[in-house]
Protein backbone atom coordinates (compact mmCIF):
# COMPACT_ATOMS: atom_id res chain seq x y z
CA UNK A 1 0.00 0.00 0.00
CA UNK A 2 1.30 3.44 -0.19
CA UNK A 3 2.66 5.14 1.89
CA UNK A 4 1.45 8.34 4.01
CA UNK A 5 3.90 10.88 1.79
CA UNK A 6 3.23 8.75 -1.44
CA UNK A 7 -0.66 9.67 -0.79
CA UNK A 8 -0.37 13.29 -0.43
CA UNK A 9 2.19 12.84 -3.41
CA UNK A 10 -0.44 11.69 -5.75
CA UNK A 11 -2.84 14.06 -4.54
CA UNK A 12 -0.74 16.83 -5.62
CA UNK A 13 -0.02 15.44 -8.40
CA UNK A 14 -4.10 14.86 -9.40
CA UNK A 15 -4.45 18.99 -8.15
CA UNK A 16 -1.69 19.51 -11.20
CA UNK A 17 -3.46 17.33 -13.84
CA UNK A 18 -5.94 19.20 -12.77
CA UNK A 19 -4.49 22.72 -13.27
CA UNK A 20 -3.35 21.12 -16.87
CA UNK A 21 -6.60 20.72 -17.64
CA UNK A 22 -8.12 24.11 -17.15
CA UNK A 23 -5.35 25.47 -18.92
CA UNK A 24 -5.22 23.61 -21.89
CA UNK A 25 -9.06 23.81 -22.40
CA UNK A 26 -9.24 27.61 -21.72
CA UNK A 27 -6.45 27.47 -24.39
CA UNK A 28 -8.31 25.72 -26.74
CA UNK A 29 -11.64 27.78 -26.00
CA UNK A 30 -13.08 24.00 -26.44
CA UNK A 31 -12.88 20.66 -24.55
CA UNK A 32 -13.91 18.28 -21.93
CA UNK A 33 -13.74 19.38 -18.22
CA UNK A 34 -16.19 17.93 -16.24
CA UNK A 35 -15.24 14.15 -17.24
CA UNK A 36 -11.86 15.28 -17.13
CA UNK A 37 -11.48 16.67 -13.65
CA UNK A 38 -13.74 13.53 -12.38
CA UNK A 39 -11.17 11.15 -13.61
CA UNK A 40 -7.60 12.95 -12.56
CA UNK A 41 -7.22 11.40 -9.31
CA UNK A 42 -7.75 7.74 -11.06
CA UNK A 43 -5.51 9.01 -13.66
CA UNK A 44 -2.95 9.89 -11.36
CA UNK A 45 -3.08 6.92 -9.32
CA UNK A 46 -2.24 4.91 -12.16
CA UNK A 47 0.70 6.84 -13.63
CA UNK A 48 2.38 7.34 -10.81
CA UNK A 49 1.78 4.67 -8.84
CA UNK A 50 -0.01 1.70 -10.74
CA UNK A 51 1.24 1.08 -13.83
CA UNK A 52 4.61 -0.70 -14.86
CA UNK A 53 5.59 1.93 -18.02
CA UNK A 54 8.78 3.87 -18.87
CA UNK A 55 8.60 7.19 -20.83
CA UNK A 56 11.61 6.61 -22.12
CA UNK A 57 10.54 3.62 -23.83
CA UNK A 58 7.20 3.54 -24.55
CA UNK A 59 7.21 0.63 -26.63
CA UNK A 60 8.50 -1.58 -23.55
CA UNK A 61 6.95 -4.84 -23.94
CA UNK A 62 6.37 -5.87 -20.92
CA UNK A 63 4.80 -2.67 -19.86
CA UNK A 64 1.28 -2.34 -18.33
CA UNK A 65 -1.40 -0.61 -21.16
CA UNK A 66 -3.91 1.74 -20.28
CA UNK A 67 -6.55 2.14 -22.85
CA UNK A 68 -8.60 5.68 -22.51
CA UNK A 69 -11.71 4.42 -23.29
CA UNK A 70 -13.75 7.65 -22.63
CA UNK A 71 -11.71 9.54 -25.54
CA UNK A 72 -13.09 12.93 -24.69
CA UNK A 73 -11.52 13.23 -21.73
CA UNK A 74 -7.97 13.42 -23.38
CA UNK A 75 -6.72 16.24 -21.56
CA UNK A 76 -6.42 14.58 -18.42
CA UNK A 77 -4.41 11.65 -20.21
CA UNK A 78 -2.44 14.27 -22.08
CA UNK A 79 -1.73 15.94 -19.03
CA UNK A 80 -0.31 12.81 -17.26
CA UNK A 81 1.82 11.82 -20.16
CA UNK A 82 3.63 15.08 -19.74
CA UNK A 83 3.99 15.21 -16.52
CA UNK A 84 5.65 11.24 -16.61
CA UNK A 85 7.83 12.79 -18.88
CA UNK A 86 6.78 11.40 -22.37
CA UNK A 87 6.51 14.50 -23.72
CA UNK A 88 7.61 18.50 -22.83
CA UNK A 89 4.87 19.97 -20.70
CA UNK A 90 5.13 23.50 -23.20
CA UNK A 91 2.88 20.97 -25.60
CA UNK A 92 0.01 20.60 -23.63
CA UNK A 93 -1.06 24.13 -24.63
CA UNK A 94 -1.44 23.41 -28.44
CA UNK A 95 -4.32 20.92 -27.58
CA UNK A 96 -7.22 20.74 -30.12
CA UNK A 97 -4.87 23.62 -32.64
CA UNK A 98 -4.24 22.77 -36.14
CA UNK A 99 -0.80 20.51 -36.63
CA UNK A 100 -0.92 19.64 -33.24
CA UNK A 101 -0.05 16.07 -31.55
CA UNK A 102 -2.54 16.65 -28.89
CA UNK A 103 -5.65 15.99 -30.82
CA UNK A 104 -9.45 16.75 -29.19
CA UNK A 105 -9.80 13.11 -28.87
CA UNK A 106 -6.94 10.60 -28.45
CA UNK A 107 -5.01 9.24 -31.22
CA UNK A 108 -2.24 6.85 -30.51
CA UNK A 109 -0.35 8.00 -33.66
CA UNK A 110 0.37 11.46 -32.90
CA UNK A 111 1.83 10.83 -29.38
CA UNK A 112 4.16 8.36 -27.77
CA UNK A 113 2.54 6.33 -24.82
CA UNK A 114 -0.92 5.88 -26.16
CA UNK A 115 -1.79 2.87 -26.45
CA UNK A 116 -5.60 2.69 -28.39
CA UNK A 117 -7.61 5.67 -30.23
CA UNK A 118 -10.84 6.28 -28.84
CA UNK A 119 -13.31 9.01 -29.31
CA UNK A 120 -16.36 7.04 -30.40
CA UNK A 121 -17.32 5.43 -27.27
CA UNK A 122 -17.94 1.84 -26.52
CA UNK A 123 -14.09 0.83 -28.21
CA UNK A 124 -11.74 1.06 -25.49
CA UNK A 125 -12.50 -2.51 -23.66
CA UNK A 126 -12.84 -4.55 -26.82
CA UNK A 127 -9.32 -3.63 -27.63
CA UNK A 128 -8.02 -4.01 -24.20
CA UNK A 129 -9.13 -7.18 -24.31
CA UNK A 130 -7.03 -8.10 -27.56
CA UNK A 131 -4.14 -6.58 -25.49
CA UNK A 132 -5.02 -9.08 -23.03
CA UNK A 133 -5.10 -12.54 -25.10
CA UNK A 134 -1.87 -11.03 -26.72
CA UNK A 135 -0.58 -10.86 -23.41
CA UNK A 136 -1.58 -14.52 -22.66
CA UNK A 137 -0.38 -15.78 -25.77
CA UNK A 138 3.32 -14.39 -25.31
CA UNK A 139 3.59 -15.05 -21.73
CA UNK A 140 3.68 -12.07 -20.60
CA UNK A 141 2.91 -10.60 -17.41
CA UNK A 142 1.18 -7.07 -17.91
CA UNK A 143 -1.74 -5.90 -16.42
CA UNK A 144 -4.18 -4.11 -19.26
CA UNK A 145 -6.25 -1.20 -17.64
CA UNK A 146 -9.11 -0.06 -19.24
CA UNK A 147 -11.04 3.82 -18.12
CA UNK A 148 -14.95 4.15 -19.34
CA UNK A 149 -17.74 6.52 -18.32
CA UNK A 150 -20.97 5.67 -17.12
CA UNK A 151 -22.67 7.41 -20.01
CA UNK A 152 -20.28 5.18 -22.18
CA UNK A 153 -21.48 1.92 -20.84
CA UNK A 154 -25.08 2.15 -22.42
CA UNK A 155 -23.04 1.35 -25.62
CA UNK A 156 -23.63 -2.08 -26.68
CA UNK A 157 -20.17 -2.86 -27.45
CA UNK A 158 -19.19 -2.32 -23.70
CA UNK A 159 -21.40 -5.09 -22.88
CA UNK A 160 -20.30 -7.71 -25.83
CA UNK A 161 -16.41 -7.11 -24.48
CA UNK A 162 -17.26 -7.16 -21.26
CA UNK A 163 -18.75 -11.22 -22.52
CA UNK A 164 -15.17 -11.41 -24.12
CA UNK A 165 -13.41 -10.51 -21.13
CA UNK A 166 -14.95 -12.83 -18.85
CA UNK A 167 -15.48 -15.72 -21.19
CA UNK A 168 -11.48 -16.06 -21.90
CA UNK A 169 -11.20 -15.38 -18.20
CA UNK A 170 -9.24 -12.11 -18.41
CA UNK A 171 -7.80 -11.53 -15.14
CA UNK A 172 -5.47 -9.11 -16.41
CA UNK A 173 -7.55 -6.86 -17.23
CA UNK A 174 -8.84 -3.88 -14.89
CA UNK A 175 -11.75 -2.00 -15.73
CA UNK A 176 -12.29 1.26 -14.23
CA UNK A 177 -15.57 3.40 -14.50
CA UNK A 178 -15.52 6.67 -13.56
CA UNK A 179 -19.06 6.84 -12.45
CA UNK A 180 -19.73 10.57 -12.65
CA UNK A 181 -23.64 9.84 -12.89
CA UNK A 182 -23.46 12.54 -15.45
CA UNK A 183 -23.86 12.62 -19.27
CA UNK A 184 -24.65 15.16 -22.04
CA UNK A 185 -28.35 14.83 -21.87
CA UNK A 186 -28.66 14.87 -18.38
CA UNK A 187 -28.24 12.40 -15.46
CA UNK A 188 -27.23 8.86 -16.32
CA UNK A 189 -30.29 7.89 -13.95
CA UNK A 190 -32.67 9.84 -16.04
CA UNK A 191 -31.51 9.34 -19.51
CA UNK A 192 -30.71 5.44 -19.02
CA UNK A 193 -30.59 4.35 -16.35
CA UNK A 194 -27.87 1.41 -15.33
CA UNK A 195 -28.56 0.40 -12.15
CA UNK A 196 -28.12 -1.60 -10.29
CA UNK A 197 -24.76 -1.39 -12.21
CA UNK A 198 -22.59 -3.17 -9.71
CA UNK A 199 -24.78 -6.25 -10.03
CA UNK A 200 -24.62 -6.00 -14.24
CA UNK A 201 -21.06 -6.18 -14.52
CA UNK A 202 -21.53 -9.37 -11.58
CA UNK A 203 -23.93 -11.01 -13.76
CA UNK A 204 -21.83 -10.31 -16.25
CA UNK A 205 -18.68 -12.40 -14.84
CA UNK A 206 -16.90 -9.81 -13.11
CA UNK A 207 -15.50 -9.19 -9.60
CA UNK A 208 -16.89 -6.23 -9.03
CA UNK A 209 -14.88 -3.57 -6.68
CA UNK A 210 -16.10 -0.67 -5.59
CA UNK A 211 -14.27 3.10 -4.31
CA UNK A 212 -14.46 6.61 -3.61
CA UNK A 213 -12.83 7.88 -7.19
CA UNK A 214 -11.35 10.48 -5.51
CA UNK A 215 -9.55 9.34 -2.47
CA UNK A 216 -6.20 8.16 -3.77
CA UNK A 217 -5.73 6.03 -1.11
CA UNK A 218 -8.86 3.73 -2.29
CA UNK A 219 -8.20 4.06 -5.47
CA UNK A 220 -4.96 2.56 -4.92
CA UNK A 221 -6.16 -0.54 -3.19
CA UNK A 222 -9.12 -0.92 -5.55
CA UNK A 223 -6.38 -1.42 -8.55
CA UNK A 224 -4.23 -3.32 -6.05
CA UNK A 225 -7.38 -5.79 -5.94
CA UNK A 226 -7.94 -6.00 -8.87
CA UNK A 227 -4.90 -6.69 -9.65
CA UNK A 228 -4.14 -9.23 -7.73
CA UNK A 229 -8.05 -11.06 -8.22
CA UNK A 230 -7.52 -14.37 -10.26
CA UNK A 231 -9.71 -16.04 -12.59
CA UNK A 232 -12.36 -13.49 -13.32
CA UNK A 233 -11.32 -9.91 -15.01
CA UNK A 234 -12.13 -6.82 -12.29
CA UNK A 235 -14.02 -3.94 -12.71
CA UNK A 236 -13.70 -0.70 -10.36
CA UNK A 237 -17.06 1.67 -10.07
CA UNK A 238 -15.12 4.67 -8.87
CA UNK A 239 -17.57 6.98 -7.53
CA UNK A 240 -16.53 10.30 -8.53
CA UNK A 241 -17.79 14.08 -8.91
CA UNK A 242 -18.18 15.91 -12.65
CA UNK A 243 -16.41 18.74 -12.25
CA UNK A 244 -14.06 17.61 -9.35
CA UNK A 245 -11.65 20.51 -7.52
CA UNK A 246 -14.03 23.54 -9.63
CA UNK A 247 -16.89 24.38 -7.56
CA UNK A 248 -18.61 26.09 -10.21
CA UNK A 249 -18.31 22.77 -12.65
CA UNK A 250 -19.26 20.78 -9.38
CA UNK A 251 -22.22 22.59 -8.89
CA UNK A 252 -23.74 22.46 -12.49
CA UNK A 253 -22.14 19.36 -13.85
CA UNK A 254 -24.01 19.72 -17.33
CA UNK A 255 -23.11 22.90 -18.21
CA UNK A 256 -19.34 21.89 -18.09
CA UNK A 257 -19.16 18.67 -19.92
CA UNK A 258 -18.17 19.93 -23.28
CA UNK A 259 -17.56 23.97 -22.87
CA UNK A 260 -14.70 25.70 -21.55
CA UNK A 261 -14.28 27.81 -18.47
CA UNK A 262 -14.35 31.57 -19.55
CA UNK A 263 -11.29 33.57 -18.76
CA UNK A 264 -12.51 34.98 -15.75
CA UNK A 265 -13.90 31.40 -14.43
CA UNK A 266 -10.53 30.31 -14.85
CA UNK A 267 -9.00 32.52 -12.71
CA UNK A 268 -11.45 31.08 -9.86
CA UNK A 269 -10.90 27.65 -11.08
CA UNK A 270 -7.33 28.03 -10.94
CA UNK A 271 -6.62 29.92 -7.69
CA UNK A 272 -8.42 26.99 -5.66
CA UNK A 273 -6.17 24.18 -7.52
CA UNK A 274 -2.93 25.65 -7.08
CA UNK A 275 -3.51 25.37 -3.52
CA UNK A 276 -0.80 23.00 -2.14
CA UNK A 277 -2.61 20.16 -0.27
CA UNK A 278 -0.75 19.68 3.02
CA UNK A 279 -0.47 16.77 5.61
CA UNK A 280 -2.85 18.58 7.71
CA UNK A 281 -5.26 18.76 5.37
CA UNK A 282 -5.54 14.74 5.23
CA UNK A 283 -9.06 14.59 6.21
CA UNK A 284 -10.23 16.89 3.37
CA UNK B 1 -16.45 -26.37 -74.54
CA UNK B 2 -14.12 -27.84 -72.26
CA UNK B 3 -14.93 -28.09 -68.53
CA UNK B 4 -14.60 -24.93 -66.36
CA UNK B 5 -12.63 -25.64 -62.91
CA UNK B 6 -14.28 -24.01 -60.12
CA UNK B 7 -13.35 -23.16 -56.74
CA UNK B 8 -14.67 -21.13 -53.79
CA UNK B 9 -12.54 -18.20 -52.77
CA UNK B 10 -13.05 -19.02 -49.07
CA UNK B 11 -12.03 -22.38 -49.61
CA UNK B 12 -8.75 -20.81 -50.67
CA UNK B 13 -8.91 -18.66 -47.84
CA UNK B 14 -9.19 -21.47 -45.50
CA UNK B 15 -6.29 -23.42 -47.04
CA UNK B 16 -4.03 -20.28 -47.15
CA UNK B 17 -4.62 -19.49 -43.25
CA UNK B 18 -3.85 -22.73 -42.10
CA UNK B 19 -0.51 -22.52 -44.33
CA UNK B 20 0.30 -19.32 -43.14
CA UNK B 21 -0.06 -20.08 -39.45
CA UNK B 22 2.18 -22.86 -39.66
CA UNK B 23 5.03 -20.42 -41.21
CA UNK B 24 4.53 -17.19 -38.42
CA UNK B 25 3.43 -17.67 -35.34
CA UNK B 26 2.52 -13.94 -35.28
CA UNK B 27 -0.98 -15.04 -37.42
CA UNK B 28 -4.10 -14.68 -35.07
CA UNK B 29 -7.69 -15.65 -36.44
CA UNK B 30 -10.92 -14.44 -34.75
CA UNK B 31 -14.46 -14.95 -36.28
CA UNK B 32 -18.08 -14.00 -34.94
CA UNK B 33 -19.64 -17.64 -34.84
CA UNK B 34 -19.51 -18.24 -38.58
CA UNK B 35 -15.72 -20.33 -38.40
CA UNK B 36 -17.45 -22.99 -40.40
CA UNK B 37 -18.81 -20.83 -43.43
CA UNK B 38 -15.88 -18.78 -43.86
CA UNK B 39 -13.40 -21.50 -43.60
CA UNK B 40 -11.57 -20.22 -40.55
CA UNK B 41 -12.50 -23.48 -38.83
CA UNK B 42 -9.54 -24.96 -40.34
CA UNK B 43 -7.18 -22.59 -38.86
CA UNK B 44 -9.07 -23.07 -35.53
CA UNK B 45 -8.41 -27.32 -36.21
CA UNK B 46 -4.82 -26.59 -36.95
CA UNK B 47 -3.91 -23.87 -34.24
CA UNK B 48 -6.72 -23.39 -31.45
CA UNK B 49 -4.46 -21.69 -29.55
CA UNK B 50 -4.54 -18.95 -31.45
CA UNK B 51 -7.88 -19.01 -32.71
CA UNK B 52 -10.80 -16.74 -30.76
CA UNK B 53 -14.83 -17.01 -31.47
CA UNK B 54 -15.93 -13.64 -30.44
CA UNK B 55 -19.66 -15.01 -30.84
CA UNK B 56 -22.23 -13.04 -32.71
CA UNK B 57 -20.18 -9.77 -31.71
CA UNK B 58 -18.67 -8.05 -35.32
CA UNK B 59 -18.01 -4.85 -33.32
CA UNK B 60 -16.64 -6.24 -29.96
CA UNK B 61 -14.35 -8.90 -33.34
CA UNK B 62 -12.80 -6.18 -34.57
CA UNK B 63 -11.79 -4.01 -31.71
CA UNK B 64 -10.51 -6.94 -29.77
CA UNK B 65 -8.42 -7.50 -33.05
CA UNK B 66 -7.47 -3.73 -33.10
CA UNK B 67 -5.79 -4.54 -29.33
CA UNK B 68 -4.17 -8.14 -30.77
CA UNK B 69 -2.57 -5.96 -33.55
CA UNK B 70 -1.39 -3.29 -30.96
CA UNK B 71 0.24 -5.86 -29.45
CA UNK B 72 2.26 -7.34 -32.46
CA UNK B 73 -0.56 -9.81 -33.69
CA UNK B 74 -1.27 -9.97 -37.56
CA UNK B 75 -4.84 -10.35 -37.11
CA UNK B 76 -7.07 -12.19 -39.55
CA UNK B 77 -10.87 -11.39 -38.89
CA UNK B 78 -13.67 -13.16 -40.35
CA UNK B 79 -17.56 -13.12 -40.72
CA UNK B 80 -20.11 -12.44 -43.19
CA UNK B 81 -19.29 -9.47 -46.19
CA UNK B 82 -22.73 -7.53 -44.52
CA UNK B 83 -21.68 -8.27 -41.02
CA UNK B 84 -17.64 -7.69 -41.62
CA UNK B 85 -18.34 -4.10 -43.20
CA UNK B 86 -21.67 -2.81 -42.12
CA UNK B 87 -22.18 -3.56 -38.72
CA UNK B 88 -18.75 -3.01 -37.70
CA UNK B 89 -18.00 -0.07 -39.68
CA UNK B 90 -17.28 2.34 -37.00
CA UNK B 91 -15.06 0.18 -34.94
CA UNK B 92 -13.51 -0.74 -38.42
CA UNK B 93 -13.08 3.57 -38.52
CA UNK B 94 -11.23 4.12 -35.53
CA UNK B 95 -9.84 1.23 -34.11
CA UNK B 96 -8.66 -0.66 -36.93
CA UNK B 97 -8.19 2.11 -39.99
CA UNK B 98 -7.27 5.29 -37.87
CA UNK B 99 -4.87 3.84 -35.51
CA UNK B 100 -3.33 1.98 -39.26
CA UNK B 101 -3.12 -1.64 -37.09
CA UNK B 102 -2.62 -5.07 -38.32
CA UNK B 103 -6.27 -5.99 -39.14
CA UNK B 104 -7.31 -8.13 -41.57
CA UNK B 105 -11.23 -8.06 -42.23
CA UNK B 106 -11.48 -10.91 -44.53
CA UNK B 107 -14.96 -11.35 -45.30
CA UNK B 108 -17.11 -13.94 -47.09
CA UNK B 109 -20.51 -14.06 -48.63
CA UNK B 110 -19.90 -11.09 -50.63
CA UNK B 111 -22.79 -9.85 -52.86
CA UNK B 112 -26.13 -10.97 -54.66
CA UNK B 113 -24.63 -14.73 -55.05
CA UNK B 114 -25.14 -15.01 -51.33
CA UNK B 115 -28.42 -16.60 -52.40
CA UNK B 116 -30.86 -18.21 -50.73
CA UNK B 117 -30.35 -16.35 -47.38
CA UNK B 118 -31.55 -13.13 -49.13
CA UNK B 119 -31.27 -9.47 -49.00
CA UNK B 120 -30.65 -9.79 -45.19
CA UNK B 121 -27.37 -11.57 -45.83
CA UNK B 122 -26.37 -10.24 -49.41
CA UNK B 123 -23.53 -7.23 -49.39
CA UNK B 124 -24.47 -5.40 -52.42
CA UNK B 125 -23.04 -2.37 -50.67
CA UNK B 126 -19.44 -3.33 -49.02
CA UNK B 127 -17.17 -2.20 -51.27
CA UNK B 128 -19.05 1.85 -51.29
CA UNK B 129 -18.56 1.49 -47.61
CA UNK B 130 -15.32 0.36 -47.01
CA UNK B 131 -13.47 2.13 -49.45
CA UNK B 132 -14.87 5.23 -47.88
CA UNK B 133 -12.54 5.04 -44.68
CA UNK B 134 -9.15 6.54 -45.43
CA UNK B 135 -5.94 4.02 -44.61
CA UNK B 136 -7.73 0.98 -45.72
CA UNK B 137 -7.05 -1.05 -48.54
CA UNK B 138 -9.93 -2.89 -49.89
CA UNK B 139 -9.53 -6.20 -52.28
CA UNK B 140 -11.57 -8.48 -54.46
CA UNK B 141 -9.98 -11.07 -55.60
CA UNK B 142 -11.03 -12.98 -58.89
CA UNK B 143 -10.68 -16.51 -58.40
CA UNK B 144 -9.12 -19.23 -55.74
CA UNK B 145 -5.83 -18.83 -57.16
CA UNK B 146 -5.99 -15.22 -56.71
CA UNK B 147 -7.25 -15.14 -53.07
CA UNK B 148 -4.08 -17.30 -52.48
CA UNK B 149 -2.07 -14.80 -53.37
CA UNK B 150 -4.14 -12.51 -51.64
CA UNK B 151 -4.30 -13.90 -48.10
CA UNK B 152 -0.27 -14.23 -48.66
CA UNK B 153 0.17 -10.34 -49.63
CA UNK B 154 -2.02 -9.56 -46.58
CA UNK B 155 -0.14 -11.55 -43.78
CA UNK B 156 3.09 -9.36 -45.35
CA UNK B 157 1.25 -6.40 -45.98
CA UNK B 158 1.25 -3.62 -43.35
CA UNK B 159 -2.05 -1.90 -42.23
CA UNK B 160 -5.64 -2.88 -42.22
CA UNK B 161 -7.23 -4.28 -45.16
CA UNK B 162 -10.59 -5.27 -46.27
CA UNK B 163 -10.53 -8.25 -48.26
CA UNK B 164 -13.87 -9.73 -49.70
CA UNK B 165 -14.72 -13.26 -50.94
CA UNK B 166 -17.55 -15.16 -52.34
CA UNK B 167 -19.55 -18.53 -51.14
CA UNK B 168 -19.85 -19.89 -54.19
CA UNK B 169 -17.53 -22.31 -56.11
CA UNK B 170 -16.87 -19.62 -59.14
CA UNK B 171 -14.48 -20.26 -62.18
CA UNK B 172 -10.66 -20.32 -61.98
CA UNK B 173 -9.34 -17.08 -63.77
CA UNK B 174 -6.14 -18.05 -63.28
CA UNK B 175 -4.08 -21.51 -64.27
CA UNK B 176 -2.08 -21.49 -61.09
CA UNK B 177 -0.82 -19.70 -58.35
CA UNK B 178 2.54 -18.79 -60.76
CA UNK B 179 1.85 -14.95 -62.07
CA UNK B 180 2.65 -11.80 -60.13
CA UNK B 181 0.91 -10.16 -58.00
CA UNK B 182 1.19 -6.96 -56.78
CA UNK B 183 -1.58 -5.58 -53.92
CA UNK B 184 -3.16 -1.95 -55.86
CA UNK B 185 -1.83 -3.25 -59.56
CA UNK B 186 -4.44 -4.35 -61.98
CA UNK B 187 -3.89 -7.52 -63.89
CA UNK B 188 -4.77 -7.07 -68.06
CA UNK B 189 -6.17 -10.26 -68.80
CA UNK B 190 -6.88 -9.96 -72.73
CA UNK B 191 -5.82 -7.16 -74.39
CA UNK B 192 -8.02 -5.72 -76.96
CA UNK B 193 -8.19 -2.02 -78.64
CA UNK B 194 -11.84 -1.33 -79.25
CA UNK B 195 -13.19 -1.32 -75.26
CA UNK B 196 -12.01 -2.13 -71.85
CA UNK B 197 -14.15 -4.13 -69.34
CA UNK B 198 -12.97 -3.47 -65.95
CA UNK B 199 -13.71 -6.21 -63.23
CA UNK B 200 -13.71 -7.69 -60.10
CA UNK B 201 -14.49 -10.60 -58.01
CA UNK B 202 -16.31 -13.49 -59.26
CA UNK B 203 -17.63 -11.35 -62.12
CA UNK B 204 -14.02 -11.32 -63.93
CA UNK B 205 -14.52 -14.53 -65.60
CA UNK B 206 -17.88 -13.55 -66.95
CA UNK B 207 -15.84 -10.53 -68.50
CA UNK B 208 -13.89 -12.90 -70.01
CA UNK B 209 -16.48 -14.58 -71.39
CA UNK B 210 -18.64 -11.99 -72.56
CA UNK B 211 -14.82 -10.34 -74.36
CA UNK B 212 -14.54 -14.04 -75.92
CA UNK B 213 -18.05 -13.71 -76.91
CA UNK B 214 -17.91 -10.19 -78.46
CA UNK B 215 -15.11 -11.10 -80.35
CA UNK B 216 -16.91 -13.42 -82.81
CA UNK B 217 -18.30 -10.29 -83.51
CA UNK B 218 -15.15 -8.77 -84.20
CA UNK B 219 -15.06 -6.61 -80.86
CA UNK B 220 -11.92 -6.71 -79.46
CA UNK B 221 -12.54 -5.99 -75.48
CA UNK B 222 -9.62 -5.65 -73.69
CA UNK B 223 -10.17 -7.25 -70.02
CA UNK B 224 -8.81 -6.07 -66.30
CA UNK B 225 -9.31 -7.82 -63.54
CA UNK B 226 -8.99 -4.48 -60.65
CA UNK B 227 -8.79 -6.58 -57.74
CA UNK B 228 -7.73 -3.72 -55.66
CA UNK B 229 -10.48 -1.44 -55.13
CA UNK B 230 -8.10 0.80 -52.85
CA UNK B 231 -5.59 2.41 -53.73
CA UNK B 232 -7.01 2.26 -57.33
CA UNK B 233 -4.74 1.52 -60.27
CA UNK B 234 -5.22 4.88 -61.35
CA UNK B 235 -2.58 4.74 -64.17
CA UNK B 236 -3.55 1.70 -65.39
CA UNK B 237 -7.30 3.35 -66.03
CA UNK B 238 -6.77 6.18 -67.28
CA UNK B 239 -3.83 4.46 -69.78
CA UNK B 240 -7.05 1.80 -70.98
CA UNK B 241 -9.31 4.85 -71.52
CA UNK B 242 -6.58 6.46 -73.93
CA UNK B 243 -6.16 3.49 -75.62
CA UNK B 244 -9.29 1.98 -75.94
CA UNK B 245 -11.35 4.90 -75.64
CA UNK B 246 -14.43 3.03 -74.02
CA UNK B 247 -14.58 1.77 -70.05
CA UNK B 248 -17.53 -0.76 -68.77
CA UNK B 249 -16.67 -1.57 -65.38
CA UNK B 250 -18.22 -5.34 -63.58
CA UNK B 251 -18.87 -6.00 -60.47
CA UNK B 252 -21.25 -7.92 -57.90
CA UNK B 253 -22.16 -4.87 -55.83
CA UNK B 254 -23.86 -1.86 -56.08
CA UNK B 255 -23.68 0.75 -58.89
CA UNK B 256 -22.98 3.07 -56.20
CA UNK B 257 -19.86 3.98 -54.95
CA UNK B 258 -17.97 0.21 -55.69
CA UNK B 259 -15.74 -0.58 -58.35
CA UNK B 260 -18.15 1.46 -60.98
CA UNK B 261 -17.66 4.66 -58.96
CA UNK B 262 -14.17 4.54 -58.62
CA UNK B 263 -13.45 4.18 -61.52
CA UNK B 264 -15.68 6.35 -62.89
CA UNK B 265 -14.19 9.33 -60.52
CA UNK B 266 -10.66 8.50 -62.47
CA UNK B 267 -12.52 8.95 -65.67
CA UNK B 268 -14.26 11.89 -65.51
CA UNK B 269 -11.58 14.01 -63.94
CA UNK B 270 -8.75 12.65 -66.02
CA UNK B 271 -9.94 10.79 -69.33
CA UNK B 272 -13.82 11.40 -69.99
CA UNK B 273 -14.58 8.78 -72.62
CA UNK B 274 -17.92 7.20 -72.56
CA UNK B 275 -18.52 4.38 -69.89
CA UNK B 276 -21.05 1.77 -68.53
CA UNK B 277 -20.94 0.18 -65.20
CA UNK B 278 -22.50 -2.91 -65.06
CA UNK B 279 -24.03 -4.19 -61.10
CA UNK B 280 -26.82 -4.10 -59.30
CA UNK B 281 -28.84 -1.26 -59.49
CA UNK B 282 -29.62 0.65 -56.44
CA UNK B 283 -32.07 -1.87 -54.45
CA UNK B 284 -31.89 -5.10 -52.02
CA UNK B 285 -31.75 -8.41 -53.61
CA UNK B 286 -33.81 -11.57 -52.66
CA UNK B 287 -33.88 -15.19 -52.01
CA UNK B 288 -33.17 -17.48 -55.01
CA UNK B 289 -30.29 -19.78 -56.49
CA UNK B 290 -27.06 -17.85 -57.26
CA UNK B 291 -26.97 -18.71 -61.32
CA UNK B 292 -30.78 -17.07 -60.93
CA UNK B 293 -30.16 -14.06 -59.27
CA UNK B 294 -26.80 -13.33 -61.45
CA UNK B 295 -29.89 -13.42 -64.56
CA UNK B 296 -32.54 -11.33 -62.94
CA UNK B 297 -30.16 -8.49 -61.42
CA UNK B 298 -27.85 -8.17 -64.89
CA UNK B 299 -25.14 -10.16 -63.93
CA UNK B 300 -24.67 -12.25 -67.18
CA UNK B 301 -21.93 -11.87 -69.80
CA UNK B 302 -24.82 -11.26 -71.76
CA UNK B 303 -25.41 -7.82 -69.99
CA UNK B 304 -22.29 -6.50 -70.00
CA UNK B 305 -21.81 -7.17 -73.70
CA UNK B 306 -25.04 -5.28 -74.12
CA UNK B 307 -23.51 -2.80 -72.12
CA UNK B 308 -19.88 -2.79 -74.12
CA UNK B 309 -22.84 -2.28 -77.25
CA UNK B 310 -23.81 0.31 -75.54
CA UNK B 311 -20.38 2.49 -74.65
CA UNK B 312 -19.26 1.70 -77.78
CA UNK B 313 -22.88 3.24 -80.19
CA UNK B 314 -21.43 6.33 -77.78
CA UNK B 315 -18.09 6.21 -78.73
CA UNK B 316 -18.20 7.24 -82.74
C1 LIG C 1 -20.34 6.61 -30.06
C2 LIG C 1 -20.42 7.99 -29.51
N1 LIG C 1 -21.62 8.60 -29.39
C3 LIG C 1 -21.71 9.86 -28.92
C4 LIG C 1 -20.59 10.55 -28.56
C5 LIG C 1 -20.69 11.98 -28.05
N2 LIG C 1 -20.38 12.03 -26.60
C6 LIG C 1 -19.21 12.47 -26.16
S1 LIG C 1 -19.08 12.38 -24.49
C7 LIG C 1 -20.66 11.76 -24.34
C8 LIG C 1 -21.24 11.45 -22.98
C9 LIG C 1 -20.43 10.44 -22.30
O1 LIG C 1 -20.85 10.29 -20.97
P1 LIG C 1 -19.88 9.58 -19.94
O2 LIG C 1 -19.36 8.32 -20.53
O3 LIG C 1 -20.59 9.48 -18.66
O4 LIG C 1 -18.66 10.59 -19.90
P2 LIG C 1 -18.21 11.58 -18.73
O5 LIG C 1 -19.42 12.02 -17.99
O6 LIG C 1 -17.31 10.78 -17.88
O7 LIG C 1 -17.49 12.68 -19.43
C10 LIG C 1 -21.24 11.63 -25.60
C11 LIG C 1 -22.60 11.15 -25.82
C12 LIG C 1 -19.35 9.89 -28.72
N3 LIG C 1 -18.19 10.51 -28.44
N4 LIG C 1 -19.29 8.63 -29.17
Amino acid sequence: MPSKEKVLELKNIAQKLRQHIIEMICQAASGHPGGSLSAADIVAVLYFHQLKHNPKDPKWVDRDRFVMSKGHAAPVLYAALAESGYFPLKYLTTLRQIGSSLQGHIDMLSLPGIEMSTGSLGQGLSAANGMALAGRLDNKDYQVYCLLGDGECQEGQVWEAAMTSAHYKLDKITAIIDHNKYQIDGSVEKIKNLKPFGDKWKSFGWNVISCDGHDVKAVCEALEEGKNYKGKPSVIIADTIKGKGVVFMEEKPLDYHGKAPTETEKEVALKALCQIILDKDENK
Amino acid sequence: MSEVKTEATRDAYGKTLVELGKENPKIVVLDADLAASTKTADFRKAFPERFFDMGVAEQDMIGTAAGLAASGKIVFASTFAVFGSGRAWDQIRISAAYTRLNVKIVVTHGGITTGEDGASHQANEDIAIMRAIPNLTVIVPADAYETAKVIRAAAKFNGPMYIRLSRIKSPLVYKDESFAYQIGKGITLRQGKDVTIIACGIMVAKALEAAEELSKQKINCRVVDLHTIKPLDKELIVRCAKETGAIVTVEEHSILGGLGGAVAEVIVENCPVPMARVGIKDMFGESGKPEELLVKYGLTAKDIAAAVGSVLKRKK
